[in-house]
């Protein structure tokens, strides 16, 4: 996918103004974030488990090279053909390598954010291949021709209307006059029309949550069960992990996987995990013949040695997103590329570049929800200010911030003259406002005037107060 | 075969990713000892798994460990089925059938203990052996155990217990002896250990928890996605009816 993210100003006014976005995000706060909180509270070893989860997920990374070596000899010792990609070029070539030998027409996946990355479908339908995503979500945007709003819950900017003149527009095979009002009736619909694809599918392609090195599994986790249709009715199932998803043994899994679901959706565990060792065996009656795994490095090999290491823990559950007060605010497609919300913010200028992804860290009001809930308690303020600090060293913050912030510099750097201009500000904003204690209109600050007021200084600065207070003087 | 044939990837690639690892790490292959130490703490954690914390929940007496098993999956939108012992199976799946309005076609695989069941006294079942196909629409599995923490069946794929059964009938009963109930998901590993060695694994091992859902529609929870839309779960040998 093109990254649209140097358009953030702009696809965040419009999501804004997006009466149907608007109504499709107000049920997260009741949804999502509610149903981590209750989950949370059912176990009270959750905050236990976090810095467990987070110790695990640094241990694997500290040795990341002897895990991915471990993994890759016991998933070959059952039948996997493990590929290795240094870049998203080198892996569309390898899965398209490994379409074309099996003779297929029809790819089927699961949902995959790293296929996102790097835009693997485009690719695989320019080479003529049929590409149907089948997590219910991604079966709606690919048919809408977008990309994931949010990374687990990829259709959350829809609404249920959207979905059904959607599959009324789609589905041109089936009764004109069907009703279509309940989700479990489009569901429904779904399923059927996907199934078929499902038994025609020659090759199915999955993501990994996991890899384990003990056993050289990969894991998918999921609720609606097409992962699993996808992994074992096609005659080729295709992995494609990225490398920084292996952890050691069972052990260290199981305590992440603890964290995951309910971090998520709020559930207890997601309804199914399901881990997958090498192609069928030769007494088996079902599952594909070949197993490949392609493993994808795509930046993070160089992202393990620079102070960003820590985003490599992620687990992409999505909580930094759902407790983000810009996330709810605008949606993930405003952040114009794979990655939205907190996590997005980090990744991105990592992926794609400073230039192109730079100020989306920008897009935070550093409240630190995001750090609070993350399961693998990755620093997602401190890594966005490293991202801050690299775009304006690199000088591609625009010039107006530039001026803006070399003006406060100035002033931070000389504490008399700040005092001194503070107080005459604040006096005379103070006196201006004294009727209304607010402005509706301010120079310079038709940003913030523009949808709400900005409230009058009580005529004195901090500073003074503070002083004041030090001295004794009765407020 | 063609199939497992592994296509040329880029020259060098795999070396070119483990190098770039490395020196991120700030590895120095010629420092002697270095990756000795490093490879020995890698296997040791390997071969000898330490375990992490053990939720509470699960650090309760076996009989209270099946209750909670029970009325987890309840919670969780499947059905559970108590059956005193392996005879009463056929009864319980049939009934369950019956009052569920459900067809009373099964599609099993060659577990030998459901093999052993005594299907006959519940002539109105009919048995379809092998994986399960298109028109498949109840099921059986055997689980090798079911972990109480959060109602998990653990099913390993293979002759016996064909994957395809999981998840493509539109019901899926799933039998499991109460004694193979264990509290965390790391007592069942080990039972995964035990039954196919240190390190390996069935094809596909399952972990279930309910039926098949999905929230990708208004964010509102369908039960019924791609899997399956019902699970029931006969536990052999709990006489304690599910908490509702």
């Amino acid at each position: 996918m093109n990254p649209e993210t140097p358009a953030f100003k702009a696809n965040a006014r419009a999501a804004l103004s997006d009466p149907q976005l608007q109504s499709a995000l107000s049920g997260l706060p009741t949804g999502l974030v509610a149903q981590r909180t209750s989950a949370r509270a059912r176990l009270p070893e959750f905050e236990a488990l976090r810095d467990i989860g987070r110790d695990v997920r640094n241990h694997a990374l500290e040795y990341l090279d002897l895990y991915l070596e471990t993994y890759e000899r016991n998933a070959t010792a059952a039948g996997a053909v493990v590929h290795w990609a240094e870049t998203g070029q080198d892996a569309r070539e390898i899965i398209a390598r490994i379409c074309q030998d099996a003779g297929a027409r029809i790819v089927t996946k699961g949902k995959s954010m790293i296929s996102e990355e790097i835009a693997l479908n485009v690719d695989l339908e320019a080479r003529g291949f049929e590409v149907v995503e089948t997590d219910l979500g991604e079966y709606i945007i690919q048919n809408r021709l977008e990309t994931p709003s949010h990374i687990i819950a990829p259709a959350i900017h829809l609404t249920q209307q959207q979905v059904e003149d959607d599959f009324r527009k789609l589905h041109t095979h089936l009764p004109a006059g069907r009703i279509l009002e309940e989700p479990a009736q489009l569901v429904a619909e779904a399923r059927s029309v996907l199934r078929e694809k499902f038994m025609l599918a020659d090759v199915g392609i999955t993501g990994a949550n996991f890899l384990i090195a003990e056993t050289g599994s990969s894991i998918i986790v999921t609720n609606e069960g097409n992962g699993d249709l996808t992994q074992s009715l096609a005659r080729v199932h295709i992995v494609l992990a990225s490398i920084d998803k292996v952890l050691p043994t069972l052990e260290d899994v199981t305590t992440v996987l603890r964290l995951l679901a309910r971090s998520a959706t709020g559930q207890e565990f997601t309804t199914y995990a399901t881990f997958s060792t090498g192609p069928r065996r030769p007494e088996d009656p079902d599952g594909p013949d070949a197993y490949h795994v392609v493993l994808l490095d795509n930046g993070r090999a160089e992202l393990l040695g620079s102070e960003f290491r820590e985003v490599l823990r992620c687990i992409r559950c999505g909580a930094c997103m759902n407790h983000c007060p810009v996330y709810n605010a605008v949606g993930g497609h405003a952040y114009g590329w794979v990655y939205p919300g907190p996590i997005g913010a980090v990744m991105t200028p990592a992926l794609i570049g400073v230039k192109a992804g730079g100020h989306l860290p920008n897009a935070s009001t550093f409240c630190g929800r995001c750090e609070a809930v993350c399961p693998m308690k990755i620093p997602l303020p401190k890594l966005m200010r490293h991202w801050r600090e690299a775009e304006f060293e690199q000088g591609h913050t625009p010039t107006r911030y530039r001026y803006g912030l070399k003006t406060w510099a100035w002033f931070a750097k000389r504490p008399r003259t700040y005092h001194f201009c503070a107080r005459f500000a604040a006096a005379v904003l103070g006196a201006l406002g004294s009727g209304a204690g607010r402005f509706s209109r301010l120079p310079f600050a038709s940003g913030w005037t523009r949808d709400r007021d900005f409230p009058a200084p009580q005529g004195r600065t901090f500073q003074q107060l503070w002083a004041e207070t030090r001295r004794g003087v009765p407020r | 075969m063609s199939l497992i044939e592994k296509p040329a990837d880029r020259e060098g690639a795999r070396e070119a990713i483990l190098s770039k690892v490395r020196a991120s790490l700030g590895i120095e292959p010629e420092v002697p000892g270095q990756s000795g130490a490093r490879s020995a703490i890698v296997e040791r954690r390997i071969e000898a798994p330490p375990r992490h914390l053990t939720p509470a929940r699960v650090l309760k007496p076996k009989v209270d460990l099946e209750a909670l098993f029970a009325s987890t999956l309840v919670s969780q939108f499947a059905s559970v089925l108590p059956a005193n012992n392996f005879s009463d199976v056929p009864g319980a799946i049939a009934t369950y059938l019956r009052q569920t309005n459900l067809p009373s076609v099964i599609g099993l695989g060659q577990d030998p203990v459901l093999a052993a069941l005594p299907w006959g006294i519940e002539p109105g079942l009919t048995l379809s052996p092998g994986p399960a196909r298109p028109e498949t629409e109840v099921s059986v599995s055997r689980a090798i155990a079911g972990a109480a923490e959060t109602g998990t069946i653990f099913l390993a794929s293979g002759p016996d217990n064909p994957v395809t059964l999981t998840f493509m009938p539109a019901t899926h009963i799933v039998v499991l002896t109460a004694n193979d109930i264990v509290g965390p998901y790391e007592d069942a590993f080990q039972v995964v250990r035990k039954l196919y060695g240190n390190g390996l694994m069935p094809r596909t091992l399952n972990l279930v928890s309910g039926p098949s859902r999905t929230a990708d529609i208004g964010g509102k929870i369908v039960i019924g996605a791609h899997g399956p839309q019902r699970l029931a779960v006969v536990v052999v040998g709990n006489n304690r009816p599910p908490a509702a």
